[in-house]
């Protein structure tokens, strides 16, 4: 098995399925946690992690090989992740403003969480992902970008292919969610 | 306290924490923080929030995923690329070729001649009408086709600001895929599909621009590209036709695992 990202490029181009199985047992798990954060669910993360690498393979022949792979490959992950946002978005209401009232409400009305007593991990993943899943689509996915990835707002409108504003907007709604969550849980 | 007291609101404080404010907004910002208690307060509970979830695996992959993805992907994968088809497939000079071998093969199906004239076994499909054959194959390469012109302009969009910009690769890609886009408009016009030979026709313009550009553009050439890429949302289109035609395909192959399982239940 090669040792190297570019040495496995270099033999799963010239079609040594092998090598390029490599690449998807090295760099899967790194898609997969990507996708699971934009779309909130693993069953959506798994049809991103083999669309991406389907774009991957059809697109071998195209990466600089002086390109970092793991990176190309986020790269495309992204935007499958996107593209699948986007194709379900329409089902979607338009309530991403309204909601944030009804969670607001529903906050308040919240049994004691006892935050002096202290949080198993597992605990802390469960909070954190329900917080996730709270959000809505496009929140989700400007919160990844802007949180996890460390994109600026400006790379999110592009890459959501939203005014500035409105991406910037995404962002403020979903860390308001998110304090509206997990406050409870961190209070000194 | 000293300061004017407007205070910072949590938008403001998450700006702040993004580093996505201003030099001037900055500015206040810090300064009202340092002196403001009730502000200094809330951007702890920011943080302490934002800490929290840094804190949890989010979205991590179960046990041996790799080896299902593998699993998963393999039956999956096209074709070896370096094979025979795609050196077909992709060579401009050919598709011409191409077409004419599926107006062939489809005359030679509404001919019968490829159904086998001998012992129709019980489990066999009935045969798809022409339309629908033509249909599916054009539809898995107009599919690959916009995937493949998405790729260009995004790599066209994204590319780093800084001085003169290779862009030989992405004039080579444009060059191959003019060939098979025409191809694909002048198929969508005919089949009054409009709005996908709307989307085409401005692709097909920002490919001919790229194609004939130099391979080495300026900074100025290569922002008027991505500008007319941006102003008429084209990426944006393009993914949505994309997204249209995997729709459809998927449809087209329900159809056709349907149609097989009727077939079944008759003999
Ligand atoms: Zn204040």
């Amino acid at each position: 098995m090669p040792h190297t990202d570019a040495a496995a490029v270099a033999l799963a181009r010239d079609g040594d399925s092998e090598a390029f199985r490599s690449l998807v047992e090295r760099h899967s798990c790194a898609v997969y946690r990507l996708a699971h954060r934009m779309t909130g669910n693993p069953h959506d993360a798994e049809d991103v992690v083999q669309e991406t690498f389907l774009r991957a393979y059809r697109q071998l022949g195209r990466f600089e090989s002086r390109a970092n792979f793991g990176t190309w490959l986020h790269r495309i992950a992204v935007n499958c992740s996107i593209d699948l946002i986007r194709s379900r978005r329409h089902q979607e209401s338009g309530a991403d403003a309204a909601d944030l009232e009804y969670f607001e409400a529903a906050a308040e009305d919240r049994v004691d969480p006892s935050p002096e007593r202290l949080m198993l991990s597992t605990e802390v993943q469960e909070r954190v992902g329900a917080a996730m899943a709270s959000l809505s689509d496009m929140e989700r996915a400007a919160f990844v970008l802007r949180h996890f990835e460390g994109q600026s707002i400006e790379e999110i409108s592009r890459a959501l292919g939203l005014k500035a504003n409105a991406a910037k907007h995404s962002v403020f709604r979903a860390v308001r969610k998110m304090r509206l969550a997990l406050e409870p849980f961190v209070e000194s | 306290m000293p300061m004017s007291m407007v205070h910072l609101s949590d938008d403001d404080l998450a700006l702040h924490y993004y580093g996505e404010m201003t030099a001037s907004e900055e500015h206040r910002a810090a300064g009202h923080l340092v002196e403001c208690h009730e502000c200094q307060q809330n951007y702890g509970r920011l943080t302490r929030v934002l800490a929290f979830v840094d804190s949890a695996p989010i979205g991590e992959a179960p046990d041996g995923f790799e080896r299902v993805a593998w699993a998963r992907l393999e039956p999956a994968l096209p074709p070896r690329r370096g094979g025979w088809l795609s050196w077909f497939v992709l060579s401009p000079a050919r598709l011409a070729w191409a077409a004419l071998v599926v107006v062939l093969v489809i005359g030679a199906f509404m001919a019968g001649r490829l159904t086998p004239a001998t012992t129709p076994s019980a489990g066999a499909p009935a045969p798809a009408s022409a339309e629908r054959v033509r249909e599916r194959i054009l539809l898995v390469d107009l599919g690959d086709h916009l995937d493949r012109s998405q790729m260009v302009l995004v790599e066209l969009v994204s590319s780093e600001n800084t001085g003169s910009v290779d862009i030989s690769s992405e004039q080579a890609r444009a060059q191959q895929l003019l060939a098979s886009n025409r191809l694909y408009r002048q198929t969508a016009a005919t089949n009054g599909d409009a709005t996908v030979a709307a989307v085409l026709d401005e692709l097909e313009r920002v490919l001919v621009d790229v194609a004939a550009s130099p391979s080495t553009v300026s900074q100025e050439d290569l922002d008027t590209v991505r500008r007319r890429i941006e102003s008429k949302g084209l990426l944006f289109r393009v993914r949505v036709v994309s997204s249209e035609v995997r729709e459809r395909q998927k449809a087209a192959i329900q159809e056709r695992t349907g149609q097989r399982t009727l077939d079944t239940t008759k003999s």
